[in-house]
């Protein structure tokens, strides 16, 4: 009888529903352009085993720091290596570490978010303590210590950068919690007698998922500039592995007549480093999620 | 007396929708302020009240504007001012009173020092006069001791203080035109009384005109000359507060009226079917039409224009409104409900319990427990009996709310005990309640938009508890969600709606409907309509007494407002600083003898009747913590005795009606000292 109110659609499954933000977040040119950056780079990561015109590591003098030309689109480097392979796959490189390191960042940052939030009093207060503390000491040192311990592989690369890049998440999922908490919807949920598994399941979650979830994507660009300086300084993956910081690197001390050699990773990296945070910002856009508020750390 | 200060002539606002569609908000409104006057505009949320009131200050929200139609100040267009001639007119010729003062306040500066700003930007007094004018000024709204008054920041005030610090800044430019924004909402019932009471002293005293926008019609009664009644962004009648609130001749104002519980009719209010339509819904016929009962099909499609009735001096928009003239005397009438009277088997019994929210000492904590000489709310003995409703009414900070949550075990007890079915006592810890407990005690809250998660639909909402307490699932859990819609007059399509895809009182029936899922013994109300329209606030009522009469359910229900407790309960519990004054029958509460506080709170109750007018007794301070020793009224209690009430906590003397009272005043003295 009553409601006129119907100013949404009706029931909507989560695909469709992911549709649906995917294409708020399109609508505007800012969102556009980022989805479009960032898809093209997925999917130049994705394929770029298999058209990648040469091998990434054959050094080669005869070859050494050609122009591009038709066979090598963006020249070679130093040791004759084309650099257009190198570029594609170091997006490769990039976006997977990246990837995973954020998901890490992800997953301890907003469990540990949410917990904090949930117990709150002396714990909470510890807690955060031990977190300040642990990530107010250079996280380029501590990533210096941890690599020249255990190594610069992969393995050891992603879950130390999701450590470090995980504590601003931590900050938002707490705070998130925190607001969510006092509603009295949780209230009632305790009321009934659900299980505190239960209630961090069904009605915190699903309410402070959003806010973590921007941050999560903001972080990974920040993560992706962090990393690319980690193997810019040389403690990030070790050669050959084809990587932008590597070779922006390498190829600095030739700036002046090899130009090319440096002008790609260059452009992958700032390029695929706007894109995630015009995504992300339009991400949280489409989610009627507020970020001018929180300066980034 | 009849020069007109504003006049709104055929005004439109409106705004575009994400389509493209322009929809309208303010449909052709017009109307004039004569000087001197109090034009009441009374609508439900979402009316375009306030839309309205702030065009006539020359200003549209963000995101809106006017279609068409102009608002004459003076005879200049408001509308069309630049922002430096709009600078001019506001604050020195129309000043504005905000909803909440306490917010428009600036926390950090004294509050002589804020009205100083006022007046240095609206006069051009020099220091030692505007010295002197401050102190008139706060003079005039009747602080106690406006000296220091000044000197105070405005936290040290009350709510009450606080809105009259902001008349006393909106009176500095000595305004032509006060504009008055549901200033009384959210304040305790004594104090919108207070204030209410001074903005009456103010306009008669400076003849400002005063324009006072509010949903509630007691408030808007108290104050108004006029009264223009605005229903989806229209005006549909309109004219002088006595006839309007005596004789309404629009079927909307004749519904609102009988919605609205009142003190001297026991039973529930009357109430209107459905909500008003949202803007941008209606395309053709009488915005109200599906909500009248006296609609006919010409309605359907054509509407009706605003048709000035010249004996009765009023504007009226409906075809019908002649039916109506000769039916004003069925406005005093309300549905009877059934008392239970069965036998008297107590479900709940609250044991001399005392409640403290004071931090925990750290051998305290060892010991488990809890050292507070003054606690919260203290010494509360209550029996609940099966089937009844027992209200528990007070102020604000009266512990009301605490006390539910007690009962639910969200809050530990300090001392005392709560008795369960046959004197079962249950844990003040919630997880060591058997589930068969929490399932029986269930609670509904003020706000649904905060009780319902805003991510889950409403058929996840409902299935929790049925999943929690019953293991259903699959087509069972289904039939029941439905089941439980029909209960609560929902149609089953609403299973897939989100909170935010509802009106306030469908979110309450669903908020409704998870209470009763758990199939309880006991539901916890705490201010239950409070956030709700009065014409949706007559239906939820009703819809929760249908609901115990079908099937047995006990209530305990909290509330501020005496007249809806007066509705609903059975029994009425009077509470001040968490201490009980008085509990009895609730068709004897406005019954004397009372309580000094129920007296007050009596007293306080507006009604939306022009002839009962408040009767102020006690002064609208705030305690802050209830006394050490003696009476917890004393310190505003009009009627206190002397010493003994300091210092002697009172007796429980039971009155005539059957009311247990307690203060140290002999009950039959008290009975005559009241008639
Ligand atoms: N979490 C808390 N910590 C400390 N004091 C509290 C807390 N909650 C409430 N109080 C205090 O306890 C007293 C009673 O509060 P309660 O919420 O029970 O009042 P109420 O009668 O429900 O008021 P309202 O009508 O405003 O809802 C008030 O003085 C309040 O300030
Ligand atoms: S015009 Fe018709 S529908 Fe509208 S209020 Fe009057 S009787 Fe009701
Ligand atoms: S005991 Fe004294 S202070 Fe308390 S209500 Fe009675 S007269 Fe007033
Ligand atoms: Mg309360």
């Amino acid at each position: 009888m009553e409601s006129n109110l119907i100013t949404e659609d009706k029931h909507k499954n989560k695909l469709e529903k992911a549709f649906e933000i995917l294409k708020t977040m399109a609508s505007k040119p800012s969102g556009l352009i980022g989805l479009t950056i960032v898809l093209f780079h997925v999917i130049l990561a994705l394929i770029s085993p298999y058209i990648a015109p040469y091998d990434y590591k054959a050094i080669s003098p005869n070859t050494m720091l050609l122009a591009p030309s038709a066979e090598h689109w963006f020249g070679t480097d130093s040791l004759g290596r084309d650099v257009f392979t190198r570029t594609i796959l170091g997006g490769r490189t990039a976006l997977t570490v990246t990837f995973f390191g954020s998901l890490i960042a992800l997953l301890w940052g907003g469990l540990l978010g949410i917990f904090c939030g949930l117990v709150g009093g002396k714990i909470d207060d510890v807690v955060m303590r031990v977190v300040d503390a642990f990530l107010s000491i250079p996280w380029i040192l501590a990533m210096l210590l941890i690599v020249s311990l255990l190594g610069t592989s992969t393995e050891v690369l992603i879950p130390a950068l999701g450590f470090f890049y995980g504590k601003g998440i931590v900050r938002v999922a707490r705070a998130a919690t925190h607001d969510v908490i006092a509603k009295d919807f949780i209230v009632s949920a305790r009321a009934r007698g659900h299980s505190n598994m239960s209630i961090i399941w069904n009605e915190i979650i699903p309410n402070v998922r959003d806010a973590i979830l921007v941050e999560g994507a903001m972080r990974w660009s920040w993560m992706l500039l962090g990393f690319s300086s980690l193997s810019f300084l040389g403690f990030g993956v070790s050669p050959p592995t084809p990587d932008w910081g590597l070779m922006i690197s390498n190829a600095r001390g030739l700036m002046s007549f090899a130009y090319w050699s440096v002008i790609a990773p260059i452009v992958g990296l700032s390029s695929l480093i706007i894109g995630i945070n015009l995504t992300a910002d339009a991400f949280a856009k489409a989610l009627g999620i507020d970020r001018s508020t929180k300066a980034p750390v | 007396m009849n020069e007109i200060i504003e006049s709104v002539k055929n005004l439109s606002i409106g705004f575009n929708s994400q389509k493209g569609k322009q929809i309208s908000i303010l449909r052709n409104v017009s109307t004039n302020i004569k000087k001197g006057e109090t034009v009441g505009i009374v609508g439900e949320s979402g009316s375009g009240k306030s839309t309205l009131a702030l065009a006539m200050m020359g200003y549209i929200k963000q995101g809106l504007f006017p279609l068409k139609g102009e608002c004459l100040f003076k005879s200049e267009d408001l509308l069309k001012m630049s922002s430096r001639q709009l600078e001019k007119i506001r604050g020195r010729k129309i000043a504005m009173i905000p909803q909440n003062a306490g917010q428009a306040l600036t926390p950090n500066l004294k509050i002589g020092y804020q009205i100083d700003e006022a007046l240095r930007l609206h006069t051009d007094l020099n220091k030692t006069e505007r010295d002197k004018k401050i102190s008139e000024l706060l003079n005039k709204v009747r602080l106690p001791s406006p000296e220091t008054m000044a000197f105070r920041y405005p936290h040290e005030l009350s709510g009450g203080q606080q809105q009259r610090v902001a008349v006393a800044m909106a009176l500095a430019g000595k305004p032509d035109l006060l504009l008055l924004d549901e200033p009384t909402t959210g304040l305790d019932v004594t104090t919108q009384a207070h204030v209410l009471e001074l903005l009456r002293f103010i306009a008669k005293d400076t003849g400002t005109s005063m324009i006072y926008v509010s949903h509630d019609l007691g408030a808007i009664a108290q104050v108004s000359d006029r009264i223009v009644v605005m229903y989806a962004g229209e005006i549909v009648l309109e004219g002088p507060a006595r006839k309007i609130l005596k004789e309404p001749i629009h079927p909307y104002t004749y519904g609102l009226l009988k919605s609205i519980p009142k003190l001297s009719l026991a039973g529930l209010p009357d109430s209107m079917p459905g909500s008003q339509p949202q803007p941008g819904s209606i395309n053709e016929g009488c915005s109200f039409y599906d909500r009248c009962n006296l609609a006919i099909d010409h309605c359907k499609k054509n509407s009706p224009d605003l048709e000035h009735i010249k004996e009765l001096d009023t504007n009226v928009r409906c075809f019908n409104h002649k039916e109506l003239i000769n039916q004003n005397n069925n406005l005093q009438t309300s549905i009877t409900k059934k008392t239970n009277n069965s036998e008297a088997i107590e479900v709940l019994k609250l044991k001399d319990v005392s409640i403290s929210y004071a931090k925990q000492k750290f051998f305290d904590q060892l010991l488990n427990k809890i050292s507070d000489q003054n606690p919260t709310v203290k010494d509360i003995n209550i029996d609940i009996k099966k089937g009844e409703t027992i209200a528990l009414v007070g102020e604000s900070g009266s512990g009301k709310s605490t006390i539910l949550k007690s009962i639910a075990g969200l809050l530990k007890t300090k001392d005392g005990q709560i008795k369960f079915e046959n004197d079962r006592i249950l844990s003040s810890d919630l997880k060591m309640r058997n589930p068969n407990d929490l399932r029986a005690i269930q609670l509904i809250f003020q706000n649904p938009d905060e009780s319902l998660n805003p991510n889950h639909t409403v058929e996840q909402i409902l299935s929790q508890p049925l999943k929690l307490y019953f293991n259903l699932s699959g087509e069972e859990l289904k039939k029941n969600i439905i089941d439980l819609l029909k209960k609560v007059r929902l149609g089953e399509f609403y299973m897939s709606r989100y909170p935010r895809q509802l009106s306030g009182g469908e979110k309450q029936r669903v908020a409704v409907a998870r209470a009763f899922a758990a199939k309880p013994d006991i539901i916890l109300c705490d201010e239950v309509t409070s956030a709700l329209d009065v014409s949706v606030q007559a239906a939820v009522l009703n819809l929760l007494q249908q609901l115990k009469e079908d099937l047995g359910t006990t209530y305990v229900f909290v509330s501020h407002d005496l007249a809806v407790v007066r509705a609903i309960s059975d029994r009425v519990a009077v509470l001040y600083q968490g201490r009980l004054c008085e509990i009895g029958p609730s068709q004897n509460v406005y019954k004397f003898p009372s309580h000094p506080y129920t007296e007050v709170l009596l007293g306080a109750v507006l009604e939306p009747d022009p002839d009962i007018k408040p009767k102020l007794v006690a002064e609208d301070i705030v305690e802050e913590k209830p006394p050490e020793k003696g009476c917890s009224f004393q310190g505003r209690c009009p009627r206190k005795i002397g010493d003994i009430c300091n210092s002697e906590v009172p007796p429980w003397q039971i009155g005539e009606n059957g009311n247990a009272i307690r203060c140290h005043i002999n009950i039959e003295e008290l009975a005559s000292l009241q008639q």
